[in-house]
């Protein structure tokens, strides 16, 4: 038990979004926590109708944080990654990327297993044998080349394998777009993430570091498609949750019922 | 409350070469099926591959990616599903100019992702019919990333078989479009003119 504090503060210390929903200023964070966790919870049954209903019962609020978040983007995250497509070659940047989804690996075999995904886990457990030899420690994807793509798997996730209702969307600070669901999804991750416990704790660092540049890299690589939801759209906070939910949705298995296809044609050559 | 839709100019002259040439010759009506569908789409992918192999520079590539729009994809429906109510309410000349700019402003902003997908490849997996129309399943393979799904919606029923929707990991473009538009007319307090004219500007 005192190992597993010991890690919890080091993981409080270490992990970027924890270390703001602690200390920066931890009042507001806790009540954001708080409102969270309730929201989950009074929402718990409020799953989505169909593939493109929202439910944004905070809108204001969250486009408050919205705003912020693009101020965020404008002063460091944009420079930040307009300086690494510069300055760091394709093939370094993909070895990065790599190598962060190679460290997430861990605790999305840990999901695959909390989701009774036994393929998945396995999958993944092959992808990280794989990558973590023949793949020069998770920098070159080997496994991706014989067809053995990561089977995507959070905790947000496992709530909705459990029946955990989605809940209502959530803009959180820094962290952008999800929803009670996910927002207490990406909480969970941070603390069970394998990695923790298994690095020594002089190379803790080396996760959060490297998600950092890999999110930088992220934002470099799919600079177009970021750069026209936030900055070139009338409402960047309506596409940005569109762009969301409607993804995270299909990622988790949902799909569109044949009566709820719009068919624009109806009425109009009839 | 509803009441027709004005027909575009566009889509009058295909319904009038479509009647005489159904007139002329008694063959069977154009119909769209499971394997015209998915030929339709394995053009679109080959075309655009073939833009992202050619190494042109970054405007002859968007010149390229507009006429793979202007070629396969049904604008004036999408344009029309994108303007949503306010279609009803707007004159034929309107709905031409919206039409025009907004033609210019999806290829320009879908043409402008070409870079994500340099280095990757799109496979046609299967159609489907649904409703009236067939659905196109692809496969994009980006480096580094796991596989994921693009859908095309095809139809004939413009007079030509095109595209009018797709889905790229399940983001609706017609729905991001229509979200888009409005959000526009908002901002101008619903008037379409200004919209038109800032969509020309934005280009």
């Amino acid at each position: 038990m005192q190992r597993f504090k010991d890690k919890l503060m080091k993981i409080r210390q270490k992990n970027p979004l924890v270390v703001f929903l602690t200390q920066v200023p931890s009042a507001v964070c806790r009540k954001l926590w708080v409102f969270a966790v309730s929201a989950l919870a009074l929402s718990a049954c409020a799953a989505p109708e169909n593939l493109e209903a929202i439910y944004d019962p905070y809108e204001s609020v969250n486009r408050r944080t919205h705003e912020f978040n693009k101020g965020l983007d404008r002063a460091l995250l944009r420079p930040a990654s307009g300086v690494y497509s510069e300055f760091v070659p394709s093939g370094l940047a993909t070895g990065i990327s790599n190598f962060s989804n190679f460290l997430d690996l861990p605790g999305e075999v840990l999901n695959n297993v909390l989701q009774f995904d036994l393929a998945g886990a396995m999958t993944n457990s092959a992808r990280f044998a794989v990558n973590g030899t023949v793949g020069f420690l998770g920098l070159y994807d080997a496994a991706a080349e014989v067809g053995l793509y990561a089977v995507s798997a959070d905790f947000g996730q496992t709530l909705d394998k459990w029946g955990v209702g989605e809940g209502a969307f959530i803009e959180l600070p820094i962290y952008g777009a999800s929803t009670a669901r996910d927002t207490v999804g990406s909480g969970v991750d941070a603390l069970l993430n394998p990695l923790s416990y298994i690095l020594p704790d002089e190379w803790q660092f080396v996760g959060t570091g490297i998600d950092t540049v890999a999110m930088i890299g992220d934002r470099a690589r799919f600079a177009t498609t970021v750069d026209s939801v936030l900055y070139e759209s009338a409402d960047s906070y309506s596409q940005a949750r569109l762009f969301y939910l409607q993804s995270r949705r299909h990622e988790l298995g949902m799909r569109l019922e044949e009566e709820d296809y719009f068919d624009p044609y109806e009425g109009l050559y009839d | 409350m509803t009441k027709p839709l004005p027909l575009s100019r566009r889509s009058m002259i295909a319904l009038a070469t479509g009647a005489s040439a159904s007139l002329a010759l008694p063959l069977p009506a154009l119909a769209t099926t499971k394997r015209s569908a998915k030929k339709l789409v394995e053009k679109v992918v080959a075309d655009i591959n073939r833009i992202i192999d050619s190494g042109k520079g970054e405007t002859a590539m968007l010149a390229d990616f507009e006429q793979v729009f202007a070629d396969y994809a049904d604008v004036e429906t999408i344009a029309r599903y994108a303007l949503g109510v306010e279609a009803r309410s707007a004159s034929v000349a309107q709905i031409n100019a919206f039409t025009e700019a907004f033609r210019k402003y999806m290829s320009t902003k879908y043409g402008k992702r070409f870079r994500e997908f340099i280095g990757g490849r799109v496979e046609v997996q299967e159609a489907r019919l649904v409703k009236s129309f067939y659905e196109v399943s692809t496969t994009a393979y980006l480096q580094g990333m796991a596989p994921f799904e693009v859908t095309f919606l095809v139809s004939d029923r413009s007079g030509e078989e095109k595209f009018f929707n797709m889905f790229i990991e399940g983001l609706n473009m017609l729905l991001s479009e229509r979200t888009e538009i409005g959000a526009m007319l908002d901002k101008r307090r619903g008037s379409l003119d200004l919209t038109i004219q800032d969509l020309q500007n934005l280009n």
